[in-house]
């Protein structure tokens, strides 16, 4: 890959590294999970069910959270900042700035979620003493997370690269609340009519659908995810996130920086 | 070869939001500044200086015009690994330490990995900051930011260095060791381009100036020429405590010393005002011409122009 994208994603991941405020939210996801462990010893039978669905559930708020958080300063902060004037004078594409950025972000998301998932199988380990078979559909209902994560980061760099870090916070948390109702849109799609069908469908279409992103109550019922379901999934989250960064590129390849 | 030609570069904005104007940022600009020269972009604030140099950079984008820096276009990234950029006011990822940041800008500009440590100590040296380069840039000083901006901007060697306003934040200490280090690059062989609206800075360095206001150059060539161009004034001293009243319609500013008088006129009224002490059987000690500045240059430049803008407003 190309050397300077591999620099600017190393510095945004030393940037988020060196953030207090992520290690609060990585604390606060850890306490959730281990608060599950309790909530999970007075609900008599379904105590993994119950740490499943929180601890997953924990991971995925507080990802997104984290995401939005980085994602929106990734560029307006750059700006603001000037910082980004001694980066963009040396021979640096502005592509090459985009795509680091969002590679740094997607390292930091990883990382905090493998850390964050400790949280979940320790409290899992604490249950029942040891790991079952079902439990490694955790991680691919883990691995789902972090495709929903990819997707709004990219989403919040798409926004930062025309709109204030706020605007931006708003416009993505929107779109995470909106994509993880994509299914019920959808339906209420195709029992709408007339021109409200086509605008519902195609708001369906155009938000990104999260609602397929969260398995996390079948992995809890330790039903199996469908091999075709990671594929359609991995292939989606791919497509949306180099839509949403390549139109983050178009956007700020033409903008004049104050 | 010009190291840097600027070729009808102009910036307009649109400012309003009902009704759209336009704002002239930058009228269009034609510039040459020769390598190995040292340049100075003068004008008073919010004249286009800073417009210029993120037009060079890329930063903002320009309405028409194009420029060519060592032969190449502007917009060719291979060229900006020849440059070399201090923004005003430079704010850096303060969570960095100086070390990490050069380490970070030098490998942004392809310095090699064996060389990028030899390159970041010797820059932190030259700009005096050889023991603090461990320390976060969050604990700097205002103008300890500007040494590490101008280190960030010969890190890697460049050809050509476009400093805006450099001297901003420092010391008189400061301020004299960056004067010191602009001299050093010149005799190194490298174009600096340097903005600033300090005129004594620009008169102790460059080889040449140029004058903009108002997004407009206004004049350009070395300072000697221009400033022997700027209508001048002369002293004329004489023995005695007595002012010949005719003197005052000369536009004379008179100071009594002692037995003596000083009167500094326009060159113009010189024959007139020895007339007057011809008259007056006063005793004329010296005549000396009152060499202009380049701040009378400036000011004569900027003046006349913002008059006939006051009338039409």
């Amino acid at each position: 890959m190309n050397a300077r994208v591999i620099h600017i994603a190393s510095n945004t991941f030393r940037e988020a590294v060196r953030d207090r405020v992520l290690y609060n939210l990585i604390a606060f996801a850890l306490l959730l999970s281990g608060a599950a462990i309790l909530v999970g010893q007075i609900s008599i039978e379904i105590e993994k069910l119950v740490v499943i669905n929180l601890g997953l559930t924990a991971v995925s708020l507080f990802g997104v959270v984290i995401a939005i958080f980085i994602g929106i300063g990734l560029v307006s902060k750059e700006i603001d900042r000037r910082t980004l004037y001694t980066v963009l004078s040396r021979p640096v594409r502005r592509w090459e700035f985009i795509v680091g950025k969002f590679l740094g972000l997607a390292g930091t998301l990883v990382v905090n979620t493998f850390f964050m998932a400790m949280g979940v199988f320790g409290a899992l380990l604490y249950l029942a003493h040891h790991f079952h078979k079902a439990d490694a559909w955790v991680l691919v209902a883990l691995y789902f997370i972090i495709l929903q994560f990819l997707i709004i980061c990219a989403l919040a760099l798409l926004f930062s690269s025309f709109s204030s870090p706020l605007l931006s916070a708003v416009f993505a948390f929107a779109l995470f609340v909106i994509g993880s109702f994509a299914e019920d849109l959808r339906g209420f799609a195709t029992m709408a009519q007339g021109g409200s069908r086509w605008l519902a469908t195609g708001a369906a279409y155009l938000v990104p659908n999260f609602s397929a992103l969260n398995v996390i109550s079948s992995v809890a019922h330790e039903q199996p995810i469908p091999g075709h379901l990671i594929l359609y999934n991995t292939l989606y989250a791919a497509l949306y996130t180099a839509m949403a960064v390549c139109g983050a590129v178009l956007i700020f390849e033409h903008r004049n920086l104050k | 070869m010009a190291a840097l030609e600027i070729i009808g570069l102009e910036k307009t904005y649109s400012v309003g939001f009902w009704r759209k104007r336009s704002k002239h940022a930058l009228r269009p600009l034609h510039l040459a500044v020769e390598e190995g020269e040292i340049f100075g972009f003068l004008g008073p604030n919010g004249a286009g200086k800073t417009t210029t140099l993120k037009l060079l950079m890329g930063l903002v984008f320009p309405t028409s015009g194009s420029a060519r820096i060592l032969g190449f276009e502007w917009t060719d990234p291979k060229v900006k690994a020849q440059i070399g950029f201090l923004p005003e006011q430079p704010y850096f990822y303060d969570y960095l330490t100086a070390r990490e940041l050069l380490a970070y800008y030098a490998q942004l500009s392809g310095v090699p990995a064996k060389e990028r440590r030899r390159r970041v100590d010797a820059v932190l040296h030259r700009v005096g900051l050889p023991d603090v380069g461990g320390v976060q840039l969050r604990k700097f000083s205002k103008g300890m930011l500007q040494r590490v901006g101008i280190a960030q901007a010969i890190l890697h060697n460049p050809r050509i260095v476009f400093f805006d306003e450099p001297m901003s934040g420092l010391d008189p200490m400061g301020r004299r060791e960056v004067r010191d280090l602009m001299e050093q690059l010149k005799h190194e062989g490298k174009t600096v381009f340097f903005s600033t609206h300090v005129l004594s800075d620009a008169e102790a360095l460059c080889d040449r100036v140029a004058i903009i206001h108002q997004g407009e150059l206004r004049g350009i060539g070395v300072v000697a020429d221009l400033t022997s161009n700027v209508h001048g004034k002369v002293e004329v001293v004489w023995q005695g405590t007595r002012v010949p009243s005719s003197l005052k319609a000369l536009e004379a500013e008179c100071h009594v010393t002692g037995d003596t008088v000083r009167a500094v006129l326009p060159e113009e009224n010189q024959d007139a005002a020895i007339d007057a002490l011809r008259r007056e059987h006063l005793r004329l000690i010296s005549l000396i011409p009152v060499r202009a500045s380049l701040e009378d240059y400036f000011v004569q430049k900027l003046a006349p122009r913002e008059k006939v803008e006051g009338v039409t407003v």
